[in-house]
């Protein structure tokens, strides 16, 4: 199978899934107890009120009829307007989306920075102390409450040694700099507007160190698993016979081939890490679109809810698309075969 | 990633089951083996220990616990750690230590319910899939390929908002978006165990589809499939403790681990015992069941062995 008909396929996996998550989040809106039109006149209003706030949200037309009009208005980017801020809800969403990219970001890189050298000399050294503690260190790493680990550092950091700022994304004296990414660190830098830069900086290591801790353990486990699968290759050993160094063999030759498939992994691995920032914004009060749907979730501000939903269910399938072709970009056997 | 696996490829050495020991369904344990590869294997006893440690708290609860979880004290409001309250108390004067081993009963146990939940529905819909094959198969397989897709945090939050915070909906939520990883685990076992010939024999024999799921597919998929519920335990008490943590799981007084690090969360900095054993107490959970997962492969699965 050629590369374009693998895309073709996937893109329309893709449009399957998002049309699946709009059908979700179309049957869960309607099995909410209590009546929408009611709630939106409010309590004290009359029947025939309520009967036109019904007209007007199209709620007696047949339910494929409401289906239909659902998906268009999603297609147009109306999300309809939040309860709790009455505002429109996309453009809360386009408000709150950078900062958990940014967050997000920050904690890959330290899962990548920490995982990989890691998972390498736990395989490297299989079975020693070495080994053993960077296992203990993975599974801890993915056993731990994400809550938890992000309250237990503003205890530490910000409690106790008084060193990092515990929430969130700049100090309010500063203020956030000119916008142009909307990544604070970015766009301190780019206006060079310093003073915002350092403390930008500051703010992302806790909430980035708490979501980065618990994708540690995902990397290093494919790295190392990965390596181990790779050093009993045969051209590893070839490599050995013909008297290349450790070093040239485990960096040159393994590593290499033994992060192509861990780009899978980790990339899926970015995915999640929307999992995590829903909990790592929350104790960090990180003003991402994770504290933002917790905090409608809370006041059940349901077309928010459904439209972080579809949001990020669409961004997560978008980034596994994404990591799919870099892969298959990346390994000629994959391309070829499909 | 559950691997789809190839029936001609299938072979013991695999992990699928060996039919002639297996057969009947059962007696495939070699405790001398299992013995030799605990015995070199230091992180699966310590993970054997953490389980006994709280399958023995759940079960002794109301014997271990010094005090009634949901006693109030006004007069030992939030007091720190001490000989009278080994982890201290909360904001009403109830004693922690007491709550958090009476809450091991509601946070381990619901792991327990979304593992098993997910595990039969998924592994009876996955086997029924591989057998059947054709055209029923890529229906079902093509609907889990979407589910799959999903991320699955925050589906699950989407379906607990909407069923109404409650403790039973999130284990509902949090084990319906979990069925597609057994159904594809399942449905690949299936797709192997379906050319053996004790299964082509028992269908020659007039064997129905779901007699030959229940005595035969069930049963000698087991392995991995327990191995896989093993290491879901762990990440379906933390997904639980997390719906909690957010307020749509347990609600008060229930002693629930993920709801006391969300009420320690407001006397975080002054007193700092509150969040922290609650949270300790999921993570060594965890831990324990992840560890012990990663131990069952080891032993279960003989192509992981020789790494």
């Amino acid at each position: 199978m050629s590369l374009a008909n693998i895309i073709r396929r996937r893109l329309l996996l893709l449009i399957l899934v998002v049309f699946g998550v709009t059908l979700v989040t179309f049957a869960i809106s309607h099995m909410i107890p209590g009546d929408p039109a009611r709630m939106m006149a409010g309590e004290r209003a009359s029947d025939e009120i309520v009967e036109k706030m019904r007209e007007n949200l199209g709620l007696n037309k047949p339910v494929a009829v409401q289906y239909a009009i659902y998906v268009g208005q999603i297609a147009r980017g109306d999300f309809g307007t939040s309860i709790r801020t009455q505002r429109p809800v996309i453009s809360d969403i386009k408000k709150f989306f950078p900062a958990t990219i940014e967050l997000a970001l920050a904690a890959m890189l330290f899962a990548i920075i920490v995982g990989v050298p890691l998972g390498v000399i736990s395989a490297v050294s299989k079975d020693r102390l070495i080994d053993h503690l960077s296992r203990s260190i993975s599974v801890v790493g993915i056993s731990t409450p994400a809550f938890w680990l992000g309250l237990l550092m503003i205890l530490v950091f910000y409690g106790q040694l008084g060193i990092l700022p515990g929430s969130g994304r700049i100090d309010g004296v500063i203020g956030p700099p000119t916008t142009i990414t909307g990544f604070y660190t970015i766009d301190a830098a780019l206006t060079g507007n310093w003073p915002a830069f350092k403390s930008a900086v500051q703010h992302l290591i806790l909430p980035g160190l708490t979501l980065g801790f618990l994708h540690l353990g995902v990397v290093t486990r494919q790295i190392r698993s990965a390596m181990l699968e790779v050093m009993s290759e045969d051209y590893v050993r070839t490599a050995r016979a013909s008297g290349l160094s450790r070093r040239q063999i485990i960096y040159g030759h393994a590593l290499r081939n033994a992060l192509i498939p861990s780009i899978t992994m980790i990339g899926l691995a970015f995915g999640d890490l929307l999992y995590g920032a829903v909990l790592t914004e929350t104790v960090f009060a990180w003003p991402g679109m994770g504290a933002y749907v917790v905090q409608s979730i809370s006041s059940l501000d349901f077309p928010a809810i459904m439209a972080f939903t579809v949001v990020a269910s669409t961004a997560y399938v978008l980034i596994n698309l994404f990591v799919d072709l870099i892969y298959m970009v990346l390994d000629p056997q994959i391309r070829e075969v499909g | 990633m559950a691997p789809d696996a190839n029936p001609h490829q299938a072979t013991v050495a695999d992990g699928t089951p060996d039919p002639e020991t297996e057969a009947a369904g059962g007696g495939l344990v070699d405790w001398a083996y299992v013995l030799h590869q605990l015995r070199s294997s230091p992180l699966t006893i310590v993970g054997l220990s953490l389980i006994t440690l709280v399958l023995f708290t759940m079960a002794a609860a109301p014997w271990i616990a010094p005090y009634d979880p949901n006693r109030i004290d006004l007069t030992s409001r939030l007091a720190p750690p001490s000989l009278k309250h080994w982890m201290g108390t909360d904001q009403i004067g109830r004693d922690l230590f007491s709550r958090i081993i009476w809450g091991s009963r509601v946070s381990v146990s619901i792991g327990f319910a979304i593992v098993g939940i997910s595990m039969l529905i998924g592994t009876v819909t996955g086997a029924f899939s591989g057998l059947v094959g054709g055209r029923t198969d890529s229906i079902i397989m093509r609907f889990m390929d979407v589910l799959l897709s999903f991320p699955s945090f925050v589906m699950a939050m989407a379906l607990a908002a909407a069923l109404g915070p409650d403790l039973i909906n999130a284990m509902l939520a949090i084990a319906v978006v979990r069925i597609p990883f057994y159904v594809r685990l399942a449905r690949g076992q299936a797709l192997s165990l379906r050319e053996r010939p004790y299964v082509k024999a028992a269908v020659t024999f007039g064997a129905t589809r779901m007699q030959i799921v229940r005595r035969h597919v069930v049963p000698n998929a087991m392995a991995p499939i327990i191995v896989q519920s093993t290491l879901d335990i762990g990440s379906a008490i933390l997904t639980a403790a997390a719906l909690s943590f957010i307020g749509l799981g347990a609600q008060p007084p229930t002693a629930e681990w993920g709801a006391m690090v969300s009420a320690g969360r407001d006397y975080l900095l002054d007193q700092w015992w509150y969040a922290t054993f609650p949270g300790l107490a999921i993570l060594l959970t965890a831990v324990g069941f992840n560890l012990l997962g990663d131990g069952l492969r080891d032993i279960l699965d003989p192509k992981l062995r020789a790494r």
